[in-house]
C-alpha cells in the first residue's frame, strides 16, 4: 500500500426502548418469552388491525433527541417501509421518514484521537421485527414474533467518525445516554443496542467521500470493532487494484471474520415510503417538549460533580461509578444507607467489577441489592467479620443477593475476639510449629507469617488478623 | 399515449409486489398500465404548486395508547391459521444465514 | 303474516312486543336466502345454525327486559371483508379463503350489541376491488331486479341480499363509491359515513384512508337506526373520530324548508344516462316543492378525482395487501422451492386479475423515483378536490346528484375495460377523498325496470341533514320498499317457510367462476 487512506464512518444505531408495552399494542415487551406468547393480531399483521400509538414511545424517543442536542420535529408523522421478509409480519415496517421525531443533533465523544462531536442527522421511530431461526433438520426457518413491535428509536450520525475507536466512544456515549434517562437497558447480547455501520475510504486529503457499504448484524462492540477493520481493508484493497467499490449491504460474519454482500435479485431495497395512513400525525407543543425535558433524570456529567461534592469521592472513582446508570445507582444508596462512601466506591470499583469480568456481565446485569452491600460494609466496620471473611460474604450478595447478616449468622462466620479461646488455639499451633516458633524466637521476622497462617486456617478465618499478631507476639516473647 | 411500459419494468414491479405474471400477463399488464399512466397524468393539467399533500383529511393528532399490557398469552389463536407450523412457530422456506 | 315484508324497524318493533319472535323472523330471512341463493349469490357464507342460536339467546335477552335496542332480534348480513371471531373472512378472495379471525371488527360488535342476529357474510368484489361484484372468487352476484345484470360493486353482495330480503339490513363498505353505487344498482338505501365515524378495526383494508364502513337497508329509517347503532368512537382505530351527536334517528323529520341544495352541472352533463338524469331531477323537484332551494353551480375537478383516486388508492392497496404471503395465514401454495418463490407463488395464484392490477400500478407509482410525480401530485389534487367541496358547503346545506351515470350493466360487460367501468365511480369516488358523508337512495326505475339512485353528499359530520331530506324526499313520494319483481316470480310466495335444512353452516360456497 502506498497510499494514505482515510476511513469515513456513519452509524446508524438502533435502540429497543424499554417501555414495557410494544409500540403499537399492548403485547408485554418482556424478552425471553416461550416463542409466539407476547403476540397479539396487531404484532402478528392479522388482516383487519390497526396500529396504536404508545405515548411512551413518543416521550422516550423526545427524551433521546434532547439529551443528544437535537432539535424535535413538532409535527411529525409515520410512514410505511415496505419490503417482503417473513420475520416482518405485515410485510412493511412502520417506521419514520419523511419527519423523524427528532434531526440535527450531536454527541461528544472522546477517544484516543481526543474529543470531537459525532454529529446526529435524524432519529426516528419504529417498530422492531420478529426473529428467525433456521432449522437445520428440515431445511427451514420459523417465526417467532414476541419482538415483532417492540419499539425502536434508530439514530442515524453524519459520516464524522475516522476509527473504529470512535466508533466505539461514540455507542458507549450512546449507550450512557440511553441507560441514564432510563429509555433503554441497551443491551448488545440481548440485542437492545445494535448498530448498521455505513463505511467509505478515501485517499487521506480528499474532500470527497468514496462509495459506501454498509455492514448489518454487528451485535458487540468486538464485532463492529472488527467488520471495521475488515470491511476497511477490503475496500482498500479493491481500490488498490484499480477496482471499483459497490455501494451494497454486506453481512459481517463474526465467525468467519469476513462479510459477505447480501444482494440478490429479489432483494430490490425500493422501499415505498409513504405516509402511514392508518395513524394520525403527533403534534409536539413546546409545553410538552418543556415537560419532558424537566422530567429528564440527571445526567452523568451532572452526576459526576454531584457525587464528588456531596460524597466526597475523588474524581476517578466518580468517573468509575458513574460509567454506567446501574452502577451510579448501587452506589448512591448503598453510600446513603451505610454513610461511608469511600468504601462502597471501592466495594464497586474492586470486588464488583472482578466478579462482573468473572461472569462476563455487564452493569445492567447487576441485582444485589445496596442495603445489603450497606450492611457488609458496617459489619466489617464493626469487627463483626474480617475482610477476607468479607470477601467471600460478598461473593454471595454478588450472585444471590443474601441478606450479610443472616448469612454470617447462618454460617457461623462471626470473628472470634474472645481472647481466652484464641490463646488456647495459639498456644497449640506454637506447640505443634517448634521450628517456626525457634525461628522467630531466632530473629526471623518472616517465621511469624507461618504460625499467624495455621492460627487464622485453624480459626477458619473467624479471627482479627491484628488481634492475632498481637497474641502471637506476646505469646512468643515468654 | 406517452407512456410506455419496459419489460423490465414490469418485471421490476413484479419483484417490489412479489407477483409472478405469465407473459400473457405481463403484456395485459404492460397495457393496463400505460393506458392508467396516461390517465393519471392528466392530473398534471392542475397547478398544485404551494399546495401541501394531503394525507389525512382530519386535522386529528395525538392519539395514543398507554403503556400497559392489556394482552396475555394468545399464541394458539395466533399460530390457528398459519399454514404451516412447527415448534410453536411459523414455517416458512429457509432465509438467508 | 309477511315477516319479509317488514322494513328492520318494523320487524324490530313488532319482536319487541312479542308479535314475532327473534327465531321466527331469522328463520323467515334464512328461508328466503335458501330460495334466493342459487340464483342471486349474494353471501358467500350462510349461517343458519349460528344464526338460530344468536337469535335464541337475544330472544331471552329481550324477554328478560335486557334488551330494548329497536333493532334486537332483526337479522342481518355483513359484508366479507369485516371480521367476525371463528367465521370465515374470505374477501371473496383465494388467498383468504380458509382464514377465520381470532377478532371481531369493532362494527359488528355494534351490531352485535344492538342485539342483530347476524346471517352470515356477503359476497363483493374481491377485497372490495370493483364496481360489479364480479371479481369475486366465489362468483358473481346477481341483480335481483333483473339477474341478467350485476347488483354493482364491490358491496354487490350486501345490496342484493337487503333487495333480495335475504336479510334486513347489510354492512357495506365504502372506499370509492361500493355501497352507494351497489345501493343504486339495487334500489336500496346505503349510506358512506363521515371518515372516521364507523371504526375500520376488523375490516380488512383496501385503501385505508378512504375505506368506510356503512349501512344498507330497505329504507331512510332503517339507514338511520343501523348507523345510530354501528357508529362509535374506537380506541383501536386511531382514524375513529369521537363525534359528539350519535342520534341519527332525530334526524328523521319531514322537513326541507329552507334547506340548500346544490347540484353540480359537472354531475348532470356529458356521460350521463339521460333516465338517470330525469330520474334525479325528477327527485330534486319533489325536494324544491317541499320548500328546499334547489340551485345548479360548478363543483369543479370532478374529472381530476377518478386517477387521483385509482393512484392513492391502489398505492394503499398494494402496501395493505403484501401481508397476504403465505406465512402466517390464507392459502399458500402447493409446491415452491425457496421463499421468494413461495411468496410470488402464492400471491400470483391466491389474487384475482383486478387485485393483481392494482397492486402493480400501486407499486409502480409508490417506486423510487415516481412517488412525487404520481402519489405526492395525487395527494395535492386531493387537498385540491377538498376545497372545492369547502367552497360548495359554504353555500349549501347538501349537493344532490345521481350515484352512477347508469343503471346496473349487464354481466360480463365491465372488466373488458377496466378503465371504462372506474369512470362509473365519477361522481361516488370524490366523496371518499374529501371524507365526506354521502348516501343513495332510490328514487325511481329506468325503462328496462332497473332502479336508480339519488345521491346525496353533505360536507363533514353532516349525515343529519341527508337523512333529513331523503327521509321528506321518502314521505312526499311515499316510496316504501319494493320486492324486485324476479324474485318474486323465481321464489313464489315463500315467505316464512322454514327451509334452511340444505344449507351448509359456516362453509364457503365452492367457487364457481373463478
Amino acid at each position: 500500500m502506498t497510499k494514505q487512506y482515510e476511513t469515513v464512518i456513519g452509524l446508524e444505531v438502533h435502540i429497543e426502548l424499554s417501555t414495557k408495552t410494544k409500540i403499537f399494542c399492548g403485547c408485554s415487551t418482556e424478552f425471553g418469552g416461550a416463542p409466539n406468547t407476547h403476540t397479539c393480531p396487531v404484532c402478528t399483521g392479522m388482516p383487519g388491525t390497526l396500529p396504536v400509538l404508545n405515548r411512551q414511545v413518543v416521550e422516550y424517543a423526545m427524551a433521546l433527541g434532547l439529551a443528544t442536542n437535537c432539535r424535535i420535529t413538532q409535527v411529525c408523522k409515520f410512514d410505511r417501509k415496505n419490503y417482503f421478509y417473513p420475520d416482518n409480519p405485515q410485510n412493511y415496517q412502520i417506521s419514520q421518514l419523511y419527519l423523524p421525531i427528532a434531526r440535527d443533533g450531536y454527541v461528544e465523544i472522546e477517544s484516543g484521537s481526543g474529543k470531537k462531536k459525532v454529529r446526529i442527522h435524524e432519529m426516528h421511530m419504529e417498530e422492531d421485527a420478529g426473529k428467525l431461526v433456521h432449522d437445520e433438520w428440515d431445511d427451514t426457518s420459523l417465526v417467532d414474533y414476541n419482538r415483532s413491535g417492540v419499539p425502536l428509536v434508530e439514530i442515524v450520525s453524519e459520516p464524522d467518525m475516522r476509527s473504529a475507536d470512535e466508533v466505539i466512544a461514540y455507542l458507549e456515549k450512546l449507550r450512557m445516554i440511553a441507560q441514564y434517562l432510563g429509555v433503554s437497558d441497551c443491551k448488545l447480547q440481548e440485542g437492545s443496542m445494535r448498530a448498521d455501520v455505513n463505511l467509505s475510504v478515501r485517499e487521506a486529503g480528499t474532500e470527497t467521500f468514496g462509495t459506501r457499504t454498509e455492514m448489518k448484524n454487528l451485535n458487540s462492540f468486538k464485532a463492529i470493532a472488527h467488520a471495521i477493520e475488515g470491511e476497511r481493508e477490503r475496500q482498500i484493497e479493491l481500490l488498490e487494484a484499480g477496482k471499483e467499490v459497490v455501494q451494497e449491504t454486506r453481512r459481517w460474519d463474526d465467525n468467519k471474520e469476513h462479510s459477505y454482500a447480501m444482494r440478490s435479485k429479489e432483494d430490490a431495497q425500493d422501499y415505498r415510503y409513504f405516509p402511514e395512513p392508518d395513524l394520525v400525525p403527533i403534534v409536539i407543543s413546546d409545553e410538552w417538549i418543556a415537560e419532558v425535558r424537566s422530567r429528564q433524570p440527571e445526567l452523568r456529567s451532572e452526576k459526576l460533580e454531584r457525587y464528588k461534592r456531596e460524597f466526597d469521592i475523588p474524581q476517578y472513582d466518580a468517573e468509575i461509578i458513574t460509567e454506567s446508570k446501574k452502577m451510579a445507582d448501587l452506589f448512591e444508596a448503598a453510600a446513603t444507607t451505610c454513610g461511608k462512601p469511600k468504601k462502597v466506591a471501592n466495594w464497586l470499583m474492586v470486588e464488583t467489577l472482578r466478579l462482573m469480568k468473572e461472569h462476563g456481565m455487564e452493569a445492567e446485569d447487576l441485582s444485589f441489592s445496596p442495603a445489603n452491600l450497606a450492611k457488609l460494609i458496617d459489619l466489617v466496620d464493626a469487627g463483626t467479620i474480617n475482610s477476607s471473611v468479607a470477601k467471600k460474604v460478598f461473593e454471595k450478595i454478588f450472585t444471590d443477593d443474601v441478606d450479610p447478616e443472616r448469612y454470617v449468622e447462618e454460617n457461623g462466620l462471626k470473628m472470634v475476639n474472645d481472647e481466652g479461646a484464641l490463646k488456647e488455639v495459639i498456644e497449640k499451633v506454637i506447640a505443634s510449629n517448634p521450628q517456626a516458633a525457634a525461628d522467630y524466637k531466632g530473629g526471623k521476622e518472616k517465621a511469624l507469617g507461618a504460625l499467624m497462617g495455621q492460627t487464622m486456617r485453624a480459626m477458619k478465618g473467624k479471627a482479627d488478623p491484628g488481634i492475632v499478631t498481637r497474641m502471637l507476639k506476646e505469646l512468643l516473647k515468654d | 399515449m406517452a407512456n410506455r411500459i419496459s419489460d423490465e419494468t414490469i418485471e421490476y414491479v413484479g419483484i417490489l409486489a412479489k407477483l409472478e405474471l405469465s407473459d400473457q400477463e405481463k403484456e395485459a399488464a404492460k397495457a393496463d398500465m400505460e393506458k392508467m399512466l396516461d390517465y393519471i397524468d392528466t392530473l398534471n393539467e392542475l397547478d398544485t404548486s404551494g399546495i401541501e399533500p394531503m394525507s389525512h383529511v382530519f386535522q386529528v393528532s395525538n392519539v395514543f395508547r398507554e403503556d400497559v399490557v392489556t394482552n396475555g398469552d394468545n399464541r394458539e389463536e395466533i399460530l390457528a391459521n398459519a399454514p404451516q407450523r412447527k415448534d410453536d412457530c411459523f414455517k416458512v422456506p429457509r432465509t438467508i444465514g | 303474516m309477511d315477516i319479509l315484508g317488514l322494513t328492520a324497524l318494523e320487524l324490530g318493533e313488532k319482536i319487541q312486543k312479542r308479535e314475532i319472535s327473534a327465531r321466527e323472523a331469522a328463520e323467515a330471512a334464512l328461508a328466503q336466502a335458501q330460495l334466493a341463493e342459487p340464483v342471486i349469490n349474494s353471501y358467500v357464507t350462510l349461517d343458519p345454525e349460528g344464526a338460530l342460536k344468536q337469535a335464541d339467546e337475544i330472544q331471552k335477552m329481550i324477554d328478560a327486559g335486557d334488551l330494548s335496542s329497536p333493532l334486537a332480534g332483526v337479522p342481518v348480513a355483513v359484508k366479507d371483508n369485516m371480521c367476525i371471531r371463528d367465521k370465515l373472512t374470505t374477501c371473496s378472495s383465494k388467498i383468504l379463503s380458509n382464514f377465520k379471525p381470532a377478532y371481531t371488527a369493532e362494527a359488528v360488535r355494534n351490531l352485535q350489541k344492538a342485539g342483530m342476529v347476524i346471517l352470515g357474510k356477503t359476497n363483493m368484489d374481491e377485497f372490495a376491488m370493483g364496481s360489479t361484484t364480479e371479481t369475486s372468487y366465489y362468483g358473481p352476484t346477481k341483480n335481483p331486479h333483473d339477474t341478467a345484470h350485476v347488483p354493482g360493486g364491490s358491496s354487490g353482495g350486501s345490496c342484493a341480499a337487503v333487495a333480495a330480503q335475504e336479510c334486513f339490513g347489510a354492512l357495506g363498505s365504502d372506499t370509492g363509491g361500493s355501497i352507494r353505487q351497489p345501493s343504486s344498482f339495487c334500489g336500496v338505501v346505503g349510506m358512506k359515513p363521515t371518515y372516521g365515524t364507523v371504526s375500520r378495526y376488523g375490516l380488512i383494508a383496501y385503501g385505508s384512508s378512504l375505506d368506510q364502513i356503512g349501512p344498507v337497508t330497505k329504507d331512510v329509517a332503517d339507514c338511520a337506526a343501523f348507523l345510530e347503532a354501528v357508529a362509535s368512537y374506537d380506541a383501536k382505530d386511531s382514524t375513529s373520530i369521537r363525534r359528539d351527536d350519535y342520534r341519527f334517528c332525530e334526524a328523521l323529520t319531514d322537513d326541507v324548508k329552507g334547506m340548500k341544495i346544490g347540484i353540480p352541472r359537472d354531475y348532470m352533463g356529458e356521460g350521463l344516462d339521460s333516465e338517470v338524469r330525469e330520474a334525479v331531477m325528477a327527485a330534486a323537484k319533489v325536494l324544491e316543492e317541499k320548500g328546499a332551494v334547489i340551485e345548479e353551480f360548478d363543483l369543479g375537478l370532478v374529472k381530476y378525482a377518478i386517477p387521483a383516486y385509482y393512484t392513492i388508492a391502489s398505492a394503499e392497496a398494494s402496501s395493505n395487501l403484501e401481508r397476504f404471503d403465505g406465512v402466517k395465514y390464507g392459502y399458500r401454495t402447493a409446491e415452491y422451492e425457496e421463499l421468494h418463490n413461495m411468496y410470488k407463488k402464492t400471491r400470483s395464484e391466491g389474487f384475482g386479475a383486478e387485485v393483481k392490477r392494482r397492486i402493480m400500478l400501486g407499486s409502480f407509482v409508490l417506486s423510487s423515483g415516481y412517488y412525487d410525480a404520481y402519489y405526492l401530485k395525487a395527494l395535492r389534487v386531493k387537498a385540491l378536490i377538498k376545497k372545492a367541496f369547502d367552497s360548495a358547503f359554504e353555500k349549501y346545506d347538501m349537493i344532490l346528484g345521481p350515484a352512477a351515470p347508469t343503471t346496473a350493466p349487464e354481466l360480463g360487460k365491465s372488466l373488458s375495460d377496466p378503465l371504462k367501468m372506474y369512470l362509473g365511480d365519477i361522481y361516488t369516488i370524490s366523496v371518499n377523498l374529501a371524507g365526506l358523508p354521502g348516501m343513495s337512495v332510490p328514487v325511481g326505475k329506468d325503462s328496462r325496470g332497473l332502479p336508480v339512485g339519488m345521491q346525496l353528499i353533505g360536507n363533514v359530520f353532516q349525515e343529519k341533514k341527508l337523512l333529513r331530506a331523503a327521509y321528506a324526499y321518502e314521505c312526499a313520494t311515499g316510496k316504501q320498499f319494493e320486492q324486485p319483481a324476479q324474485i318474486k316470480t323465481a321464489c313464489g310466495n315463500s315467505a316464512g317457510e322454514n327451509r334452511v335444512e340444505n344449507v351448509q353452516a359456516d362453509t364457503a360456497k365452492e367457487a364457481h367462476q373463478v
